[in-house]
């Protein structure tokens, strides 16, 4: 069609009645229509738009630094005016925070219900990695919504654990304790491991209670008890887990007992102190103390300070 | 002769440089890539020296006989075209495969086959593998029929094109080796980018001189196009993958640039790749292939100057948009800002130029799957473009920045606008390159524009859901003043959008599957289905001859 046309003669379109440029490229012309009044005025209104923020906020790189722009904005500047704000409107109910000791929170409700509030958030900033969004946790990271604690479930137990940490390095108040690793470090043969696995399994109903569950039984009786306690309940002294249920850190099949038999776990918390305020603390001690499993506190409580750091038992 | 025994020795060096380089390489991943290198260097030796026409080398002539001048030299954009089929059908898979992943995170296979190591395998082959071949098959395509002159240095067309299939390879088998230098868009190692670097410079010389030989007297429009991506997209490679190797036989480099300097030269190159790869390079596409389907002259040449002069001007500062917020500099983020609303009308300049070379031949829609895909990738380039400068203002971005609505606004224009319009590109291309009469079925062009089509609204539509409802539950505060939800939490709210995305991304991939067939009919068979005719442009073959000496095939 097209290429019929002399290539230099500029031609009358008939569908647009448009001049062409009378140039031709492999049968291609090109009207020469003007520009669209619409997308120019609105290029235009683009231009005017950029100019006119330009002066307003910060544009021009200058030697050092650039304009500030006639409004003064700074992104530094903006959001620090909202954290100003924010912090204002908290300002009292963390001063009253601050004020009050932990044990007598119980006792004011609404503040327990703000600090509930602001360690829910902290709770999901700080904690979810590894307990969790719903705070139920995975295997090495224990499930905050029962009733199972390894080290005290009490506000103030809570409290010490977020602010020193478990078997945190630099920290020398965290909560210490050590299990051996029994099989690796051969104090128990691979059988006497498998025999005690059994036991530690029946006490649950895990297995019955067979021949490896009492030859099993001896073993623990010289080797768990001094931390487990001789029914296999736990010890809080010793963050060491109730064995007689069936809630279990590092798993409960046969092959995670044995694992955790042979090669001992030591999980490590952070001591949160070195990170967040003591507000900030004790908000996330109500927050997890409220979760279900929080315990009131323990009445023959000797001993306020932090627990000496145990050894670990033998 | 004396060409053939240098060609010969340089491939020769080549590869004993490479086999030295994999013997002593610091580390399996650089071995392997060295080694794969050597096997490349010795297929190109085996080549040379087998296809040398030694009975001419004997009678003194050149190797090479005397190409048959009153045809266009199609045989590189035969193996481009073929190359930009099967890399698109190699990057949708990869691509389908990680948007299983971000949904059921059980198909992670560690090491190689995670995510992190997959996305980059996904974005450079649907860029650099899929869009780059296309580009190179049209660009030659193009610049040949506008310049009615044959391709420019024939034989470093053909290195451009073996040169850079190296360059993707080496690119792809790095990343699941876990060799990055974690840029994003510009992932590949030191060697690969100095390698693309030689290739590059070679495309570059090809298409400019290809040029410089036209009969015609004026450059045509796609070609402006063209040579802008050719040359800015050199540039920005060689600033942005400025580097220290830590070994020379080794695959890790210290970039020259860091902290914020370092991410503010990495977004002035990622996204003027976007802008001059993926917007200059394919408007290029669009303004030949449009006008020639639409059989209708181009719109306005007025509008195409200011257009590509204001877009060449203003989509080079518009880097900062991606850094809002950040620790650049406010005046930074404002230009960025400011550059890129004023982008905008530059940006549908191309639009309007594309969809108004339609008047009087809008009918053709009804009849036309080919010329449909155009306009369908016209229109999504169209909302592209409108989305960016939007999402550029920084109120916006304060919401869209960092969700999925950004993954939304990158596939609209991707497989909108790019892929639409390649696919278009191939279909005009693939019968003529071949010498068929038509393409083996046209009712299925029209399946691949539906299924595309569809595909594209469920990606973006779900990743807008998914990016808003992300944006909004980060900044949700509850009457307490604090935070509402985790990170976790949003991420569970949107598992339901990826499944949805990967559904859209299934429907884009089986849309090329049928695409894959039709064309490979066409080529190896090149019968016509049985179906009910639907139109397409006559091909006028007489014409698609270089203007000049029209130099018979002398005998030999």
């Amino acid at each position: 069609m097209m290429p019929e046309e002399p290539k230099t003669s500029k031609r009358v379109d008939e569908a647009t009645n448009t001049e062409t440029m009378g140039h031709e490229w492999d049968g291609i012309e090109e009207l020469n229509t003007p520009l669209p009044r619409w997308w120019l005025y609105t290029f235009y209104a683009c231009i005017a738009f950029a100019i006119g923020y330009a002066v307003v906020y910060p544009s021009v790189p200058l030697l050092k630094g650039g304009t500030e722009g006639t409004a003064g904005w700074t992104s530094r500047g903006a959001l620090a005016k909202e954290m100003d704000a924010e912090k204002a409107e908290r300002a009292p109910i963390l001063a009253a925070l601050a004020a009050t000791p932990i044990e007598d929170l119980p006792g004011k409700p609404e503040l327990m219900r703000q600090a509930v509030a602001g360690g829910r958030a902290a709770f999901k900033v700080n904690c979810v990695q590894c307990h969790g969004a719903g705070a139920a946790g995975s295997i090495g990271y224990p499930n905050l919504n029962d009733d199972d604690w390894l080290w005290g479930g009490s506000l103030t137990e809570i409290q010490q654990t977020l602010t020193h940490g478990i078997r945190y390095p630099g920290d020398d108040q965290t909560r210490m304790s050590l299990m051996p690793s029994f099989g690796h470090d051969k104090i128990l043969t691979p059988a006497q491991v498998q025999d005690a696995a059994s036991y530690v399994r029946s006490l649950s109903g895990l297995e019955p209670k067979g021949a490896a569950a009492q030859r099993g039984s001896a073993i623990f009786a010289t080797n768990c008890v001094a931390c487990h306690g001789p029914e296999g309940k736990g010890g809080r002294q010793f963050g060491a887990p109730n064995l007689t249920d069936r809630i279990w850190l590092y798993g409960g099949s046969r092959e995670q007992v044995v694992g955790s038999i042979t090669n001992a776990h030591a999980g490590v918390m952070p001591a949160w102190s070195q990170r967040l305020d003591p507000v900030t603390i004790k908000m996330l001690a109500a927050y997890v103390h409220s979760l279900g499993g929080g315990e009131a506190f323990a009445p023959p409580a000797p001993d306020p300070a932090p627990a000496a750091p145990a050894a670990a038992a033998k | 002769m004396v060409t053939l025994v240098s060609r010969a020795s340089l491939w020769l060096v080549l590869f004993l440089a490479c086999f030295v380089a994999m013997v002593a390489a610091q580390d399996t991943a650089f071995s392997i890539q060295m080694g794969t290198c050597a096997v490349a260097a010795l297929a190109a030796l085996w080549f040379a020296l087998r296809g040398a026409r030694y009975d001419r080398i004997a009678r003194g002539l050149p190797n090479a006989p005397p190409a048959n001048t009153s045809l266009y030299d199609d045989e590189v954009i035969r193996w481009a075209t073929i190359a930009t089929v099967f890399w698109g059908m190699a990057g949708f898979l990869v691509g389908l495969t990680i948007a299983l992943q971000l949904s059921f995170p059980q198909l992670n296979f560690e090491p190689w086959f995670n995510f992190g190591r997959m996305r980059p395998l996904h974005t450079s082959a649907v860029i650099f593998a899929f869009g780059g071949n296309a580009l190179i098959a049209t660009s030659f395509y193009v610049v040949q029929r506008t310049c009615r002159a044959r391709l420019a240095f024939p034989g470093l067309a053909r290195f451009v094109f073996w040169g850079y299939q190296l360059f993707i390879v080496l690119a792809a088998t790095g990343y699941l080796l876990g060799v990055t230098q974690g840029k994003e868009y510009a992932e590949p190692e030191w060697y690969v980018d100095l390698w693309l670097t030689v290739v590059w410079v070679a495309y570059l010389v090809v298409f400019a001189f290809t040029i410089v030989r036209r009969s015609e007297p004026h450059i045509y429009v796609a070609n402006w196009f063209y040579l802008s991506f050719i040359i800015t997209v050199a540039m920005l490679h060689l600033v942005n993958n400025m580097a220290i190797p830590v070994s020379f036989l080794g695959a890790r480099s210290i970039s020259f640039f860091g902290g914020v300097q370092g991410a503010m030269v990495q977004w002035w190159y990622g996204h003027n790749a976007v802008g001059f790869f993926l917007t200059a390079g394919f408007l290029g596409m669009m303004y030949y292939f449009v006008p020639k389907q639409a059989q209708r002259p181009v719109y306005s040449y007025r509008l195409s100057i200011i257009h590509f002069w204001a877009l060449i001007f203003l989509y080079i500062w518009a880097g900062p948009h991606h850094l809002h917020y950040t620790a650049l500099p406010d005046w930074a983020q404002t230009l960025g800002m400011v550059f890129s609303v004023m982008l905008w009308m530059p940006s549908w300049g191309g639009m309007i130029n594309g969809l108004m070379t339609l008047n009087g031949a809008w009918d053709k829609l009804r009849t036309d799957p080919i010329l449909r895909m155009f306009v369908m990738s016209l229109a999504f380039y169209g909302m592209s473009t409108f989305e960016g400068p939007m999402m550029s203002v920084k109120s916006v971005n304060s919401l869209s920045h960092y969700t999925n609505w950004t993954i939304g606004h990158v596939h609209s224009g991707a497989l909108g606008w790019n892929g639409m319009v390649t696919f278009g590109a191939l279909y005009y291309m693939v019968p003529r390159l071949w010498g068929r009469a038509q393409l083996y079925s046209l009712r299925m062009v029209n399946w691949h524009f539906w299924t595309a089509t569809l595909g594209i609204v469920f990606y973006a539509a779900s990743m807008w859901v998914a990016g808003i409802t992300q944006g909004l539950m980060w900044r949700e505060y509850g009457a307490d003043g604090y935070l509402v939800n985790s990170f976790a939490d949003g991420v569970a709210a949107i598992h339901p959008m990826y499944v949805l995305r990967a559904f859209g991304g299934l429907l884009y991939l089986i849309g090329a599957c049928v695409m894959t067939y039709n064309i490979w009919r066409t080529i190896a068979i090149g019968d016509q289905r049985d179906e009910k005719p639907l139109h397409n442009i006559d091909q006028n073959r007489d014409n698609d001859r270089p203007l000049g000496q029209h130099v018979a095939v002398p005998a030999e």
